[in-house]
């Protein structure tokens, strides 16, 4: 029920006596005053949820239908998030060396970056790699490279996150075949894989095919992993990526929460059941800068997610209506100038993503405007996870701002307009129809304009860029990639070449080309096969642009 | 009737981040300049056939994955080679400042790091245009 | 002859692109320029392609330009958007469907913002034409929007006009009021697999059976093509050409050409004798003197225009 008459009554009392005294005096700073992403602000909000039937059917309880207040009932009171930080650069054992690192540190799970090469399903010395060999992530051309990165890493041990979409299933064939040879059971690995392909056509570019085939890929895995790697998430369908390319808080969610239903479709399609892959579907958001439109924008989320699971696919098991995410801070809030300040924004973006819920969290460091981070600088980013969880509070209560009036009327808001956009996309018939005619990637770019814009006029402050600006020194330190690199890592894959069976990769990969003709087929087995006996990721990938096709960029400027 | 400058903005080498390139076409064009723009993925040989096809006065490339260093001179070099080195090339992404003045060294005529606001490149063109329409 | 010239009769990229600029910015040297290279034209097959934004006629475009590379048949495109009516500027990304053939040197894409004047860019893209010819191109396409005046002179300068339509886009009712409907010969009903794809089929059919006569070759293809899958598009090139093998046949094309000549002509005498109106006789600011008196409600316009006219002619 809104706001009761009475309140609303008194309200404008107050605002035709107290508040008008003030404010004829002392305006206020602005006329209108909204949210990072636009959504009106109240001067101050007043009680909506006013009768426990409204409580109970727009918040419930943690772990209970809407899941508004949580996945779990006890949350971090009963675990942490899992402080799993992002890093990847170089050689395999370079990468290896920061993992250990970052064990040591305190950090709970593991998360992979692959250079763009690798991303896109390119060997260290295809032409196109020129120059982006192991720059932003580390380079992976076959098992061995693999074998070094988790050299010493128990892998039921530890629980690894591969953020990694078109080649998915041959990193993800990979692991699993370090696994085997550490004597590690699939049924033990615990893990997950991005596997989002429709955020890579709408906002980071690293696709390989086109949508069917990239949609029968995904589906392979989540098959496979329901029989054989139980544990494993199978896909984190992500927002991270569309806020960063400019969307609003309304649109991250939206468009997310959209390409999921295309996923559950998807698998659906393809005979699954429901409630045999929905568990195992976990998501990935951004961690902004306006800290209540955020636990807002989380907290709507879930509570629209499980909606969708139940009412429109029917899912039976409550594991399944659950939303589970990941988050990373926003990359696209740190500044070049004076990037200590980045640790205090990374600092108000944790409180977001922790106030919001999150399942996992990766913070930024502060010298990532201008290179990959340095180790200081890494372990910074970390102990502000570890400072918000240790000795700030805010994990001692599920939920804690439940029941804030503005957070409430936040959360109503965002749900209210994602709903208005999943509905039009249905209508224009999916995601996929609405990546090829435009619609999405028209919505982000004109959030994007408007938003720099903002920044341009000094109508939005960004502290340090456009206000608080100081003659700075160039920052030292920077973390710097050899660049003899391309040349160590090419050197180190034809060794490997030599020294395979490559009668027995030829076959594999021939395999392989069959199994991509009969459409009914799991790629999974034969990609398993040949990363066994060393074939190259882009021998692999070579195969399967031959069979599917490459994904052609449509945009609408 | 001053001349109409035609500028082509660019995303060599893998990297699929575009929100920076696609606010500058837009802000370029918002500034009364004609804006190519080819999308992400583009290699430096493309780049400098579309730019020399498009006979464009200016070349802005744009990118965040640590490959400018190598992608940056191969474009420069490539005008050369085409003999089209009348045509001014700038960058911009994610380039620690200790890598401008190699590249300026190597035939870039300007690098705009994060934040710069979009007038700067502007006055930069303006600057430029004496010089190109002669 | 100019080195220019001589460069663009050998195919240098460089020179077209340059020439181009010249025809674009009317530049010095232009008319010479096209005298000079006027000889070796006459040789190439002028397409016109338009559509609305979101019809997909650059991916379509895209698509037949690999049919015919495979066809070893060389292609130039030129690529015309609109330029901002308020700032001057424009954005043009029609290339960017085409990127694929940047570096195949069989293909020349050229991106052209219609600058804000109404008859100039005809005169630019005719110019252009023309050099794209004599640099040897067995095929060169003129893609536009194609809903303005100007949009549609640009695509009259074709020998054969494709117009790409968009099923539930209310593109129907678009078609039959915009221009568009009269020049088009071929007629591309493109997303095919969308709903109302078939409607819209049949009532561009039901349209072009209205406006035309009895006569058989008059009959205008309607193709159903689905770009993004690559459907459709080796019958698209089949239709085209065989409908241009039958208008030169028929002598059809011969007269096309020969009207787009004498368009152009009457183009250029006319902004010459404007050019000369102005150097011989200030014209521009005598008709804001006259304008002046008739705003004052002096005079009637046409007594004070005709007179005016008269006495310059007789003494100017």
């Amino acid at each position: 029920m809104p706001t009761s008459d009475k309140l609303k009554a008194q309200r404008q009392k107050w605002e035709e006596t107290t508040l008008k005294k003030v404010i004829s005096r002392n305006p206020e700073r602005k006329t209108e005053f909204t949210t990072g992403s636009w959504l009106p602000v109240e001067r101050t909000a007043l009680p909506e949820i006013t009768s426990d039937n409204e409580y109970l059917e727009r918040l419930g309880f943690p772990g209970e239908f809407p899941f508004t207040r949580g996945v779990q009932p006890t949350m971090y009171r009963g675990r942490l998030w899992t402080m799993r930080q992002y890093a990847g650069f170089g050689t395999a054992e370079e990468s290896n060396r920061r993992y250990k690192f970052l064990l040591n540190q305190g950090q709970t799970g593991l998360s992979i970056a692959f250079d763009l090469p690798t991303q896109i399903g390119y060997d260290s010395d295809d032409p196109l790699s020129e120059g982006e060999v192991g720059k932003v992530g580390v380079a992976i051309d076959t098992l061995r490279d693999m074998e070094i990165l988790f050299d010493g890493i128990p892998l039921d041990q530890v629980s690894t996150s591969m953020t990694i979409n078109a080649p998915a299933a041959i990193l993800l064939a990979m692991y699993l075949a370090v696994a085997e040879k550490q004597g590690v059971a699939f049924d033990q690995l615990n893990g997950t894989i991005q596997n989002d392909i429709l955020k890579e056509y709408i906002a980071r570019g690293t696709y390989i095919f086109p949508p069917k085939p990239s949609l029968r890929l995904i589906t392979n895995i989540f098959e496979f992993c329901a029989r054989s790697v139980p544990k494993w998430n199978t896909i984190s369908i992500s927002g991270y990526h569309i806020r960063e390319a400019g969307a609003t808080a309304v649109q991250e969610v939206a468009f997310t929460l959209a390409d999921g239903v295309e996923y559950v479709k998807a698998a659906l399609n393809a005979g699954m059941d429901v409630d045999s892959f929905a568990d195992r579907l976990s998501f990935f958001f951004n961690a902004h800068n306006d800290l209540l439109e955020e636990v807002a924008k989380f907290r709507a989320a879930r509570r629209i997610w499980a909606k969708i699971m139940r009412d429109k696919f029917h899912a039976q098991n409550s594991k399944s209506l659950m939303l589970r995410f990941h988050t990373q801070t926003a990359g696209s809030t740190l500044t070049a100038q004076q990037p200590d300040n980045n640790i205090v924004r990374v600092a108000i973006q944790t409180l977001a993503a922790v106030l919001g819920g999150t399942q996992s969290l990766h913070t930024n460091s502060r010298d990532e405007a201008l290179a990959l981070p340095s180790e200081d600088s890494v372990r910074i980013a970390l102990r502000t996870q570890q400072i918000v969880a240790y000795e700030s509070g805010v994990t001692n209560s599920v939920d804690p701002l439940g029941g804030s009036y503005l957070i409430e009327n936040l959360t109503d808001q965002i749900e209210s307009e994602v709903w208005q956009y999943l509905d039009q996309i249905e209508a224009i018939g999916g995601m996929i129809p609405a990546i090829e005619n435009g619609f999405i990637q028209k919505e982000i770019q004109d959030a994007a304009y408007r938003y720099q814009k903002e920044i341009e006029s000094n109508e939005r402050i960004i502290v340090g860029v456009n206000k608080f600006t100081t003659d700075e020194e160039t920052p030292k330190n920077l973390l710097k990639v050899d660049s003899e690199l391309q040349r160590i890592q090419i050197q180190k894959t034809d060794a490997v070449k030599k020294q395979r069976n490559n009668q027995a990769v030829k076959e594999k990969l021939e395999l392989l080309r069959e199994t991509a003709r009969r459409t009914e087929q799991n790629l999974m087995p034969p990609i398993l096969a040949a990363v066994k006996e060393y074939a190259t990721l882009g021998e692999i990938c070579g195969i399967l642009r031959q069979e599917f096709g490459e994904y052609q960029e449509s945009i609408v400027l | 009737m001053a001349k109409k400058i035609r500028i082509l903005i660019a995303k060599p080498g893998l990297d699929g981040h575009d929100r920076g390139a696609k606010y500058i076409a837009r802000a370029l064009k918002d500034a009364g300049y004609e804006v190519i723009y080819t999308g992400i993925r583009q290699t430096p040989e493309a780049i400098v056939k579309t730019a020399i096809q498009e006979d464009v006065d200016f070349v802005g490339l744009s990118l965040l994955s640590g490959a400018h260093n190598e992608l940056f001179p191969r474009v420069v070099e490539l005008l050369r080679e085409n003999q089209a080195d009348n045509i001014i090339v700038f960058g911009g992404g994610v380039i620690p400042e200790s890598d401008i003045p190699g590249l300026k060294a190597k035939g870039l005529a300007a690098i705009f790091t994060p934040g710069t606001p979009i007038k700067a490149v502007i006055d930069f063109i303006e600057s430029c245009r004496s010089k190109i329409e002669n | 002859m100019s080195e220019l010239a001589e460069k663009i009769l050998k195919g240098d990229q460089r020179s077209i692109g340059r020439a181009i600029s010249i025809v674009e910015n009317d530049g010095r040297d232009r008319e010479q320029l096209i005298d000079e290279i006027f000889p070796h034209t006459n040789r190439a097959v002028v397409w016109g392609i338009t559509g609305a934004p979101g019809s997909g006629k650059s991916t379509l475009l895209d698509g037949l330009i690999a049919n015919l590379r495979a066809q070893n048949r060389t292609v130039a495109v030129v690529a015309v958007d609109p330029s901002s009516p308020f700032t001057g500027g424009a954005l043009l990304g029609d290339r960017l469907r085409m990127q694929r053939h940047a570096t195949d040197l069989g293909v020349f894409i050229r991106s052209m913002a219609s600058r804000g004047h109404l008859g100039g860019i005809a005169s630019a893209t005719a110019d252009t034409i023309k050099i794209l010819d004599a640099a040897g191109y067995d095929l060169i396409v003129i893609e536009t929007i194609g809903v303005g005046q100007a949009e549609i002179e640009v695509v009259e300068l074709a020998d054969i006009v494709m117009l790409v339509l968009v099923p539930g886009a209310g593109d129907e009712i678009q078609a039959m009021k915009a221009g568009v409907m009269e020049i088009g010969d071929i007629f591309i009903i493109n997303k095919k697999d969308l709903d109302g794809a078939l409607k819209l089929k049949a009532e561009v059919e039901y349209v072009l059976h209205l406006k035309s006569n009895s006569n058989e070759s008059a009959i205008n293809p309607v193709l159903l093509t689905s770009a993004t899958h690559n459907e459709g598009i080796s019958e698209t090139l089949h239709t085209i050409d065989d409908y241009l093998a039958r208008m030169q046949a028929d002598g059809r094309l011969a007269i096309r050409r020969q009207q787009r000549i004498e368009n152009e002509v009457r183009k250029i005498v006319n902004t010459k004798i404007h050019q000369m109106a102005e150097k011989h006789l200030q014209i521009d600011q005598k008709i804001t003197q006259w304008a002046q008196q008739i705003g004052k409600q002096k005079q009637a316009p046409y007594a004070l225009i005709n007179s005016q006219i008269n006495q310059l002619l007789k003494d100017p």
